[in-house]
C-alpha cells in the first residue's frame, strides 16, 4: 500500500470523528483526519449566510454533550465559552400571550418528573456500546440484563407505565394528561423534532424518552448557546485533537475505502492522493460509508440490502434570517428572548403540517424551533444587526416539485408565519436563507440530509443501529469502523458515538 | 433498470410449454404435476422405460419451467462474481459454469447454471424464482437482470445416442462441443443454441429456442432419432438418473437458505459437499467471511453418497452409528435403486465424523409389507457421491451410432 502511513485515518472532522480522533491520538496512536469540507464541524458549524452575518448553519443549542466528556476532552481550555445556558422554552401563540414551558404549567412538574425518572433508568445503556443479540457472549447478555434491571428497580408502578407507555405515540399520551394544546403542542415537538414522525405516528414517546435521556446523560447545562456559535465548539474539539496529537486536513474529501486481503487498508482521497492505516474510522454515514466510500461488493448482499433499506430522509429544514433589527415577538417577556421559542401551538397543527410532508408537499403553518442567538453573542452580526436560526419543519427530502422552485416558497411561507408573531419582522430583513433537506445533504454531506445520519426509530435503535452486523462500530469488513450519528445513539451533537467508537478501536486493539 | 414478465393469467394457473402439445399426445398415463408454474409431465409410459432410454438411447425432456434470467451490463462480470461462490471472471465466453450462491450467513440459496453469452451478457438458469434476491444483490452494480423464462423455451437431449441424433437432424460439427460448451446451430431451419449440459451425468445436450420454434425443433428431433431410440421422459425417470449422478436437488437435498424457518436447517456450500464450487481466492462475494469462519471450524456434517446393503430405497431414513440405532447421526435426503449399478443408493446428511469416506454407518428403513410395517437397519458405506459417472459424458467427440 503506498501513500503516508498512520495507525488510525478519521473521515471526516464532524464532532464524533474528532471526538473519537482525540481520544485514540492520545493513546499513542498516529491519526489522521480527513475533512472534505474547508471547516471542521460537520453540521455543528459558524458560517458567514449575509455579509457580517455569522450563524450555526446546522445544529443551533448545545444540549446534549455531556459534560464528563466535554472535561475529559478539555474543551474550556481549547477555548469553549457558553454565551448562555439552561435557556428557557417558550411557545410562540397566535392568539394568546405566549407560555413558558416549564414548572409553572398545570400537571407539568408530575409529568417532567416522571419522565426524567424513565429516562434515568435507560441512561446506562443509552451511553454504552449497544450488545449484539443472539450471541452466548456475556457481555452482552449482561447488558441485556442490565436493561431489564434497569426497569425492573423502577418498581412496579413505574415499571408498568414505562412498559405500557413505550410503544404509545406521544399525541395519546399527552392526551391523557393535559388539556392545554398550547402545551401539548410544545411538548410534542421535542417528541417530533428532526424525525420523520408527526404525534400520532407509532414511536414517538420511545423518541422522546431518548431526547431526555440524551439529555439526563449530558449533566448540567440544559440548552446551551455556545459563544461564536456551534462552530466554536467544533474549533475547540479540533484544538483538543490537534493537541492530542492527530494530523488534520481540510478540503481533503475521500473518494473511496482502500480494501486488502478484506481489511480495511487506507482512504483515496479524490484528488487521487493515498494515506495508509490498518484502522479507518468512518464519521460520515453509513449509507455514504457502506455504499459510496466501501461499496458493495466488498460487503454481502443482505448487509447491503439493510443499509440500502435505512431510512434517511430529512424533514427538517434551516432558516436563516439576517436582520437589522432585534426582532419583537409579541408578548414575549425580555429575558425569555434569548431562549428557544418554540412555534407548534398544538398536536393537531403538527400533524396537519406532518399530513403535508407524507405527499411531498409542506405546509401553510409549519412549525419552527426558533432561537434569536445575538442577544447572547451580538458579536454574530455587524452592530445593531441580529439572527435569526430556526429549524422548520416539515420540508420533505423529495418535495414534489424540486427545491429549486420549492426555497423561496418555503421561505415565503416561513416569514408569513414569522411575521404572525412578531410583527414587522419581514421589513428587518436584510438577508435570508434556507438549507432544505438535500442543501443540508450537500453542504454537510449527509445522505438524505437527515442529520441524525438515519432515522431514529424503533427499528433503527440502539441494537440495530445502523443495522444488524455494524450496531458496535465494527463493520464486516476488519479495520473499518463507524463513529457517526448513524451508530447508537445518534446525533444532536454529543460526541457520545464518536467516544464510543474510539473504545471499540481500543477495545479491538 | 428492471424488467420481467407478468404474471400468469388467473384463469389459467398453470402455463402451457410450447411443447405441451406433443407431450399430451404421447403421455400414455396422462401424469402431469405442476413445475414453476407450468404444467410437465411426471411420466409419460413407465418410468422403467424412459429411464432405461437415458441410459440406453436418447430421450427429450421439457426444460422451459427452468427459470432464466438474462444478465447483462457492465458490471455483469463484477456482479456474478459477487453473486456466486465460483469465479466468473475464469467463465469464457461460449461456456457454461455450475453454481451455488449463498446469503450473508454462508449458506446456500440455490445451484444453477451460468451460460456465458457475450463479454457482458450471460444468462442464469435456477430452480426456483430468485428475482429478489438478485435485485439486492444488485444494489451498487451497474447491470440489467431480466426474467426471460417465458421467451425461451428450452429442451433436454441426453442419453448415449443424443450426439448421434443431432447429428442426423443436421447438426454438423456438434459433436466437437466439450463439456460446458455453447454453440449455434440450426434445426430443421430454425436457430438454436446448444449447450453441452444436463442433469443426468450422462453424454448430453440442452437446446434453447425461441417458443414459436419449439415444436418445429421437437418434430425435427424425434424424426431424427427415431432409428436410435428417441423417447420423451418425465421428471421421474430424470430423477432416478440425477441421484445417481449425485446431482443435488432444491428442497429434496438443501431448503433454500432464503426459505427456512427453523434455525439450523441452511446448508452451506461446504455442508453439501460443493467445496469445489467455492473460490475464496477470487475476492469478495456473498457469504465469504462466513465460509472462511466455517472451513476454519470445520463442518458439522457433510451431504454423502451412502451404499446401502438390501434392495430396498432408504426414503427418508434416519442414520445412525450402529445397528442398535442408539446414536442418530444424519438422514436420507434422497434415495433410489440404481438399475444401471445395481446398487442400493441414497444421498444423506451425516454428521461429522461420521461423513468421512469409508465409514460404516446404518440406516433405519421401514418396509411396507401388505400393510404390514417392518422395520430394518441396514449397513450402508459412505462412497462418492457420483454412483455413476460413465466416460462417454466427458467425450469428445462422442461416439458415434
Amino acid at each position: 500500500m503506498e501513500g503516508q502511513r498512520f495507525d488510525v485515518i478519521v473521515i471526516g472532522a464532524g464532532h464524533n470523528g474528532l471526538v473519537c480522533a482525540t481520544l485514540l491520538a492520545r493513546s499513542g496512536r498516529s491519526v489522521l483526519v480527513l475533512e472534505a469540507g474547508m471547516r471542521v464541524g460537520g453540521a455543528a458549524t459558524t458560517r458567514e449566510f449575509a455579509p457580517g452575518f455569522r450563524v450555526s448553519a446546522g445544529a443551533h443549542l448545545l444540549h446534549l454533550m455531556p459534560a464528563q466528556l466535554q472535561r475529559e476532552l478539555g474543551l474550556e481550555g481549547h477555548g469553549l465559552r457558553l454565551a448562555g445556558s439552561r435557556l428557557p422554552t417558550t411557545a410562540l401563540l397566535a392568539e394568546a400571550a405566549p407560555l413558558a414551558i416549564g414548572p409553572g404549567a398545570a400537571g407539568y412538574a408530575e409529568y417532567q418528573i416522571r419522565m426524567a425518572r424513565y429516562a434515568a433508568a435507560l441512561v446506562p445503556l443509552f451511553a454504552r456500546i449497544p450488545p449484539r443479540l443472539g450471541t452466548s457472549d456475556w457481555s452482552d447478555r449482561l447488558a441485556l440484563l442490565r436493561l431489564a434491571w434497569q426497569i425492573r428497580r423502577l418498581g412496579r408502578t413505574d415499571m408498568r407505565e414505562l412498559l405500557r407507555i413505550g410503544g404509545m405515540n406521544i399525541y395519546d399520551l399527552l392526551e391523557e394528561r393535559f388539556t392545554s394544546p398550547a402545551l401539548q403542542g410544545a411538548l410534542a415537538f421535542d417528541a417530533i423534532l428532526g424525525t420523520n414522525f408527526g404525534p400520532r405516528s407509532p414511536g414517538t414517546v420511545l423518541t422522546l424518552l431518548y431526547r431526555l435521556a440524551a439529555e439526563a446523560n449530558a449533566g448540567a447545562t440544559g440548552l446551551a448557546q455556545p459563544l461564536g456559535g456551534l462552530g466554536a465548539l467544533s474549533e475547540s474539539l479540533a484544538k483538543a485533537a490537534s493537541a492530542a496529537g492527530a494530523k488534520l486536513m481540510l478540503s481533503a474529501p475521500v473518494a473511496r475505502i482502500l480494501v486488502a486481503d478484506d481489511r480495511a487498508a487506507g482512504v483515496e482521497l479524490e484528488s487521487g492522493e493515498r494515506f495508509s492505516a490498518a484502522t479507518v474510522v468512518s464519521n460520515a454515514d453509513p449509507k455514504t460509508t457502506f455504499l459510496r466510500l466501501l461499496g458493495a461488493r466488498h460487503l454481502d448482499a443482505g448487509f447491503v440490502r439493510r443499509v440500502d433499506h435505512l431510512r434517511a430522509r430529512g424533514l427538517a429544514a434551516k432558516l436563516h434570517l439576517a436582520l437589522d433589527a432585534a426582532p419583537r415577538f409579541e408578548g414575549l417577556a425580555a429575558e425569555r428572548e434569548s431562549g428557544r421559542l418554540l412555534i407548534a401551538p398544538s398536536m393537531q397543527h403538527i400533524e396537519h403540517a406532518y399530513n403535508h410532508a407524507k405527499y411531498g408537499e409542506f405546509s401553510d403553518h409549519p412549525i419552527m424551533e426558533i432561537t434569536v442567538p445575538t442577544h447572547l453573542d451580538p458579536a454574530l452580526a455587524p452592530p445593531g444587526g441580529h439572527i435569526v436560526s430556526a429549524i422548520v419543519q416539515y420540508a420533505p427530502y423529495a418535495l414534489k416539485n424540486g427545491w429549486e422552485s420549492g426555497r423561496p416558497a418555503f421561505l415565503e411561507t416561513a416569514l408569513a408565519c414569522l411575521e404572525r408573531h412578531a410583527p414587522g419582522l419581514r421589513r428587518s430583513v436584510i438577508g435570508a436563507e434556507v438549507l432544505s433537506p438535500v442543501d443540508l445533504e450537500r453542504e454537510f454531506r449527509m445522505h438524505g440530509g437527515h442529520w441524525h445520519h438515519g432515522e431514529l426509530a424503533f427499528d433503527q435503535f440502539w441494537t440495530v443501529r445502523p443495522v444488524p452486523g455494524a450496531a458496535q462500530h465494527r463493520t464486516p469488513v476488519a479495520g473499518l469502523y463507524l463513529c457517526g450519528a448513524g451508530c447508537h445513539p445518534g446525533g444532536g451533537v454529543m460526541g457520545v458515538a464518536g467516544r464510543n467508537a474510539a473504545r471499540q478501536v481500543l477495545h479491538g486493539a | 433498470m428492471i424488467a420481467h414478465q407478468p404474471a400468469p393469467h388467473y384463469k389459467e394457473p398453470l402455463l402451457k410449454s410450447p411443447f405441451h402439445e406433443r407431450a399430451r399426445a404421447l403421455s400414455q398415463v396422462d401424469s402431469f404435476v405442476p413445475w414453476s408454474g407450468y404444467t410437465t409431465v411426471d411420466v409419460f409410459t413407465t418410468v422403467e422405460q424412459e429411464y432405461f432410454a437415458i441410459r440406453n438411447a436418447t430421450t427429450l425432456y421439457d426444460l422451459t419451467p427452468m427459470i432464466k434470467y438474462r444478465i447483462l451490463g457492465p458490471d455483469a462480470v463484477d456482479y456474478l462474481n459477487r453473486l456466486v461462490t465460483r469465479d466468473i471472471a475464469k467463465l469464457k465466453p461460449n461456456r457454461v459454469a455450475y453454481c451455488v450462491w449463498c446469503n450473508d450467513a454462508g449458506h446456500v440459496i440455490d445451484d444453477g447454471t451460468i451460460f456465458r453469452l457475450g463479454d457482458a451478457e450471460f444468462r442464469l438458469c435456477t430452480a426456483q424464482r430468485q428475482l429478489d434476491w438478485l435485485l439486492a444483490s444488485a444494489v451498487g452494480f451497474d447491470v440489467h437482470i431480466e426474467e426471460i423464462t417465458e421467451t425461451v423455451a428450452a429442451l433436454a437431449v441426453q442419453g448415449p445416442t443424443s450426439c448421434a441424433v443431432l447429428k442426423a437432424a443436421g447438426l454438423s460439427g456438434v459433436e466437437a462441443l466439450r463439456p460446458f460448451d455453447i454453440g449455434y446451430f440450426h434445426i430443421g431451419g430454425v436457430p438454436v443454441t446448444i449447450s453441452r449440459t444436463g442433469f443426468t451425468g450422462d453424454l448430453g445436450y440442452e437446446v434453447w429456442m425461441a417458443p414459436e420454434d419449439a415444436l418445429a425443433v421437437w418434430d425435427a428431433l424425434m424424426a431424427a432419432g427415431r432409428s436410435r431410440g428417441v423417447r420423451a421422459i418425465g421428471s421421474q425417470a430424470l430423477n432416478i438418473a440425477r441421484i445417481e449422478a449425485g446431482f443435488i436437488s432444491p428442497h429434496v437435498d438443501f431448503i433454500s437458505a432464503e426459505q427456512t424457518i427453523r434455525t439450523g436447517r441452511d446448508r452451506s456450500p461446504l455442508e453439501l459437499g460443493l467445496a469445489w464450487l467455492v473460490n475464496f481466492d477470487k475476492g469478495h462475494f456473498t457469504g465469504r467471511r462466513a465460509l472462511l469462519a466455517e472451513q476454519t471450524a470445520g463442518s458439522r456434517r457433510r451431504l454423502v453418497g451412502l451404499d446401502i446393503a438390501g434392495n430396498k430405497p432408504a426414503h427418508n431414513a434416519l442414520v445412525y452409528t450402529n445397528a442398535a440405532g442408539r446414536r442418530e447421526i444424519g438422514n436420507v435426503t434422497s434415495a433410489v435403486w440404481s438399475p444401471t449399478c445395481k446398487r442400493n443408493i441414497a444421498l444423506a446428511m451425516v454428521n461429522s465424523p461420521h461423513y468421512k469416506l469409508g465409514s460404516t454407518v446404518w440406516v433405519e428403513n421401514y418396509l411396507n409389507r401388505e400393510l404390514v410395517w417392518e422395520r430394518r437397519m441396514s449397513r450402508a458405506e459412505v462412497v462418492e457421491r457420483a454412483f455413476f459417472a460413465p466416460a462417454r459424458r466427458l467425450a469428445t467427440p462422442p461416439a458415434d451410432f
